[in-house]
């Protein structure tokens, strides 16, 4: 077990390294240059070659490289070109935002998504099997940010049940000790400011669920159909084992494998999404800070975002394949 | 047994909780009101985030509005206009060549931190200004560069002539600030919101002149991010940047009409259709630049659109240093024959806009009635392109994304007709897209890539240079190189002190720009909007778009 | 339960009898299957609207209208009249002729993306399962930092590269996700028959590699990689309306496309919704018909399918 997360562990770095080389590679092709976007309306090409010269970008790019890769080690990425803040600062910022919209839509999308995908399959070729299905692919057809609109208009404008946007109501006086305005709200018994959050965040949370909850439906749906024509499982059920029994640990626990790996797969899909649904929702996680880093440009800020993105994409992905062991004894980690 | 770990995992997680819980208590204040008078607050819906709260620092709508409420400048504009009106200075006057300006200061007035406010504070802003030190800092001042020209010691790319002299205060409650050269913007540059009067005090405790280059951006000092302090009507309480609100509460010392509200926040919402649904859900109770298309919808709901008199132009520029094609006159004339300026004007610009003949609004001194028109006529277009020899004409024309500008409510629509009618002439068009910040303005206006772009301007203040003299008073990348004899001409305008002559000398230019030069095309004189729900009363629209809300209340 | 599974055996035992092949057979078993039909005939319209869009449109996608013009406000749309059946769009331009017109773009970024996506992802899919060994791992790393990067961002740094947006980076960006995703799933499949009874045939009886790859590995390998192109339509048409959305789209704004006017009618969406609505509806029901018609592909080829 720990050899294998060691091995795993030694397999990112060299993922992450050919991502930073790209990534680097990536600014430099960039149309402008970070110089020409640091100095305002009035630099001219001497100015701008004094810069570089001042930023060492005129030295061999072999290493520039090398210099970028000490210092983002160190976790200095540089400072945001928007705000002037450290990136890191910043991400630190906007990371709590985005950990609650993520946990809140991924935590639909498994509570909804398996039990939804297990009755979907128990009850095969019924109606509610087939709208499950229905439901499930015309979910992953919709395009995200269109959701959010018609979810902002219907029950935020319309109807009022919820706020439009933002995570807090300015009226509000939170105390903030997280950055998880739910979870801090509960810290220090402002009720009041938890109950707000969490109605802030029902509906860019639906909006973000909607892709997952399909897929897990239909990979839970799916996993549940091959489980349940498996020899054991029609040995268990002729061996006349109670029902009960032979769905819960013959049935669901067999077939959450697959459903495990398709929700650290979805992690990513979830930054991706979230870059829309922030913007509709004017969230202001790290999806914003990526729709405005690129809106205005903001390389250092970009770069850092995308390796410490795949960083997490790769790092959650492992603690899937540890989740094997737990849920499949069969799975042994060498 | 299963159930047997899940117990203790819901013990261990419930005792992680409670000793959290016991080391964050609440840091709520008991209550937020301050026991007098409550006039509520006020949530205004802002575009952008600020970049800063140091005037000087400063050039972009979304970082004045809040220090507007913050800070006072010698002299203001009445509010609705663009008349010159006593702010700091109850009084100012001029010696006769324009050289020495003299300011009677306001008496009994406090900056925020309570630190007095006198001739000598005037000076000391004059003089932090002149003596700012450091390519940086230098390189944040546009509004110091295109007023004043240059610094005590020019730094980076600043190469101007200084035109400010120095400043002397004879007496608590008299500056003296002694100019090089006179310039057409005098005095009404003094009322620009980036020369607003700073608490020396506050300046220096907060070590305000110390912007630094650190790594690949700038970063700005305490005063600048944490401590303005002036003398507005509304003092600085707070700027949370996560959530993208700034708060303001009431200045109960202002020496003006004290404000009504208790507080005002500045809440960002980038996006258009958030603020919209915000508006309509309640949570805001205003926001600026509201879509033409959407005044109806909010009229509809209960809200009031003010509509700010139009003091803008946009025009088309034509580099013509990017395509030698367009070096020739003829060519420059039949884009602006091919446009369709009447059916742009009425079918995207709100109720009030108005074609533009000249690159100025008709209520400014030097606007010429009689210049030279070009009316739609495509025809006419294509005859000239034809006689010009670039029938073939092929062009890269940018437009600006992810904004929404005073002068240019969608700028995407725009472009879509505008190209769309240089097509029917026989032109091809290759669109170019750039976002507001992301690009687009670096490109034109600074490496002039462009054949053709859309932009604007909203003028400062009522000054015909402000207007034609700082689009084509010089050479820019924007334009591509013109005739140095246009310069002379604008130079000479901005010179002449009579107001008069001066007037006339820009009507002139303002004729052979038209006719002789037409280095862009103009397009139109829109006026922009601002949206408050129907409980709000006393916010005066400008058409500078200096609003000041201290005469805000809500009910 | 047990009289299904009993009809499962007949029905299998009765496709062994009748000794059709793997592909005749998912080709029956499509046309059995609602889902599939539905998904054809859905692809099936939209495919030859985009075809015959010139000859169906009545009007220009970009020339805007006196009549239409002539009532035009900013906050008024004029709606649906004679001649122009579903009214104007918000620059006076026929906006029944922009729907239909804007069909073929929109298939044509799909398709090109994933065609692109597909050559690429093959072509490395089949050199890493081919040679196997170093080439193996060499291009297998590089697509796991492709796979690294979640997708629907990798697209938006990839279209932010472009100094002109226009619909040639909009079809780079949307292909180039797809790559490492077509490259992972060629090389598992063929690496899976290595070691089958019928390469190992082939081997012994001296059949050059480069046919073994190309004559018995690639088509059996193909299936999957079918299945997922039809996939990658849908999502590909997805992507790039988000790449619009984001300002990251074609640059040409008087291009009919749907994902394009989808983003362009955000500020009209008071004034006339349908400015934004049809082109959302479409694109909803394209992609739609592509996953039902991938879905039911899998279905159809996968083996175990077959209950």
């Amino acid at each position: 077990m720990l050899r294998f997360v060691v091995r795993r562990l030694l397999q990112i770095v060299p993922t992450l390294f050919v991502l930073s080389l790209l990534l680097f590679a990536w600014l430099r092709l960039l149309p402008g240059g970070p110089a020409a976007a640091l100095l305002g309306d009035k630099a001219t090409p001497e100015k701008i070659a004094e810069l570089n010269r001042v930023l060492g970008l005129d030295q061999p790019i072999p290493l520039q490289y090398f210099r970028y890769l000490g210092r983002s080690l160190t976790g200095d990425f540089g400072n945001s070109l928007i705000s002037g803040d450290p990136v890191i600062d910043e991400i630190g910022r906007a990371l709590p935002a985005t950990l609650e919209l993520a946990v809140a839509a991924l935590l639909i999308a498994v509570v909804l998504g398996i039990p939804l995908g297990y009755v979907a399959a128990r009850y095969r070729g019924r109606p509610l099997d087939t709208t499950t299905v229905i439901g499930t692919l015309v979910g992953v057809a919709v395009p995200v940010f269109f959701l959010g609109f018609l979810l902002k208009q219907w029950f935020a404008v319309d109807l009022g049940w919820f706020p439009p946007s933002g995570r807090q109501s300015v009226s509000i006086d939170a105390t903030d000790v997280t950055g998880l305005a739910v979870f801090d709200g509960l810290l220090t018994r402002e009720f009041d400011a938890s109950w707000d959050a969490l109605r802030h965040l029902v509906l860019p949370a639906i909006a973000l669920a909607t892709i997952p909850l399909a897929v897990i439906t239909r990979i839970t749906r799916a996993s549940v159909l091959d489980v349940l024509g498996s020899d054991f499982v029609r040995t268990a059920n002729s061996k006349g084992l109670a029902p009960g029994t032979v769905r819960g640990r013959h049935v669901l626990r067999n077939a959450l494998l697959p459903v495990s790996t398709t929700i650290g797969l979805q992690t990513g899909l979830l930054l991706g999404g979230a870059v829309l649904t922030e913007k509709v929702f004017v969230w202001g996680g790290i999806g914003t800070l990526i729709a405005q880093g690129i809106e205005r440009r903001d390389y250092p800020r970009l770069q850092a975002i995308v390796l410490l993105g795949a960083g997490v994409y790769v790092l959650v992905n492992l603690l899937v394949d540890l989740s094997y062991a737990l849920i499949d004894p069969r799975v042994r980690l060498r | 047994m299963p159930t047997t770990r899940r117990l203790a995992a819901v013990i261990a997680a419930g005792a992680l909780a409670a000793s959290l819980a016991a080391c964050a208590t609440s840091e709520r204040s008991s209550d937020a009101g301050s026991g007098g008078a409550t006039g509520g607050t006020m949530v205004f819906g802002a575009a952008g985030a600020p970049k800063n709260f140091d005037p000087i620092f400063n050039d972009d709508g979304e970082s004045f509005r809040p220090i507007r409420q913050m800070y006072d400048t010698l002299i203001t504009y009445k509010p609705g206009t663009t008349e010159l009106a006593p702010g700091l200075a109850t009084e100012w006057s001029s010696s006769p060549d324009g050289k020495v300006w003299t300011f009677k200061t306001r008496p009994n007035v406090k900056f925020s931190d309570g630190t007095a406010f006198d001739a000598a504070a005037v000076c000391a802003n004059f003089d932090r200004w002149f003596s700012m030190a450091g390519a940086a800092a230098q390189s944040q001042m546009i509004y110091y560069g295109d007023v004043f020209e240059g610094f005590k010691a020019n730094a980076g790319d600043a190469t101007g002539e200084p035109v400010y002299n120095s400043c002397s205060a004879q007496d608590a409650g008299t500056a003296v600030v002694a100019l090089n050269k006179y310039k057409g913007a005098f005095p009404a540059a003094f009322g620009l919101t980036a020369f607003s009067i700073s608490s020396p005090a506050a300046l220096k405790q907060y070590d305000a002149d110390n912007v630094s280059q650190s790594g690949d951006s700038f970063s700005y000092p305490a005063y600048a991010t944490d401590h303005p302090t002036g003398t507005g009507a509304f003092k600085f309480e707070s700027f949370d940047k996560a959530a993208g609100t700034i708060t303001l509460v009431r200045n109960d010392d202002y020496w003006g009409e004290k404000a009504k509200l208790d507080k005002l926040i500045f809440r960002v919402i980038p996006d258009e259709n958030a603020r919209k649904q915000e508006l309509a859900a309640g949570t805001i109770d205003g926001y600026d630049l509201p879509s033409p298309a959407d005044y109806q919808t909010l009229k509809d709901g209960g809200n009031q659109v003010l509509i700010r008199q139009p003091f803008n132009v946009l025009y088309m520029g034509i580099n013509t240093k990017n395509n030698p094609a367009l070096a020739d006159i003829r060519v420059r004339q039949a884009l602006a024959y091919a446009i369709n300026r009447d059916a742009l004007v009425k079918n995207k610009l709100p109720e009030g806009a108005e074609v533009a003949k000249e690159f100025m609004p008709s209520t400014v001194a030097g606007y010429a009635n009689d210049v030279q028109e070009y009316p739609y006529d495509p025809a006419k277009a294509k005859q000239l392109l034809a006689e010009a020899g670039a029938s073939n004409l092929t062009l890269n024309f940018y437009y600006p994304t992810e904004v929404s500008r005073p002068y240019m409510p969608n700028p995407t629509d725009l472009f879509s007709v505008i190209a769309e009618d240089l097509k029917q002439a026989g032109i091809t068009i290759n669109p170019v897209p750039r976002p507001w910040n992301g690009g687009f303005k670096d490109d034109v206006q600074k490496a002039g890539k462009q054949d053709l772009h859309l932009l604007g301007w909203t003028g400062d203040y009522n000054d015909a240079g402000n207007f034609v003299g700082t689009f084509f008073g010089r050479e820019k990348a924007e334009f591509g190189p013109e005739d140095p004899a246009m310069y002379a001409a604008l130079a000479a305008a901005d010179a002449t002190p009579d107001p008069a002559a001066h007037a006339a000398a820009y009507e002139q230019v303002n004729r052979d720009i038209m006719a002789k030069y037409l280095p862009a095309v103009p397009i139109s004189s829109s006026p922009p909007a601002i949206v408050v729900r129907s409980n709000i009363q006393g916010l005066v629209p400008s058409p500078l778009t200096d609003e000041r809300f201290y005469s805000v209340s809500k009910s | 339960m047990v009289t299904t599974w009993a009809n499962r055996r007949k029905t299998r035992i009765d496709d062994l009898a009748t000794g059709r092949s793997l592909g005749a057979d998912a080709l029956v078993r499509l046309r059995r299957n609602p889902v599939a039909i539905v998904g054809a005939v859905i692809v099936g319209l939209f495919i030859l609207v985009s075809i015959f869009a010139p000859w169906i449109a009545p009007h220009d996608a970009s020339q805007s209208f006196p009549e239409l013009q002539e009532g035009l406000r900013p906050d008024v749309i004029p709606g649906p009249q004679p001649g122009f059946p579903l009214g104007s769009d918000q620059n006076g331009r026929d906006f029944y002729s922009r729907m239909i017109l804007a069909s073929r773009q929109t298939l044509l970024v799909g398709v090109f993306a994933t065609l692109i996506g597909l050559f690429f992802g093959v072509l490395i899919g089949v050199l890493a399962g081919a040679f196997g060994g170093w080439v193996d791992t060499l291009l297998m790393r590089f697509t796991d930092v492709l796979l690294s990067i979640p997708s629907l961002l990798l697209a938006i740094s990839i279209a932010a590269l472009a100094a002109k947006p226009s619909q040639t980076t909009v079809i780079i960006a949307v292909a180039i996700v797809g790559v490492p995703v077509f490259a992972r799933l060629l090389r598992g499949s063929m690496l899976a028959q290595r070691d089958s009874d019928h390469v190992l045939a082939a081997t012994a009886l001296g059949v050059k590699r480069r046919s073994i790859v190309l004559r018995h590995m690639v088509p059996n390998a193909i299936g999957p990689v079918i299945v997922q192109a039809t996939l990658t339509l849908a999502t590909a048409i997805l992507d790039a309306a988000a790449l619009s959305f984001l300002g990251l789209g074609d640059g040409d704004p008087a291009r009919a496309e749907w994902g394009l006017m989808l983003a362009n009618a955000q500020a009209y969406l008071d004034v006339r919704p349908a400015l934004a609505f049809y082109p959302a509806i479409a694109i909803i029901l394209v992609a739609l018909g592509f996953t039902l018609l991938g879905e039911a592909l899998r279905e159809a080829l996968d083996p175990k399918g077959r209950r």
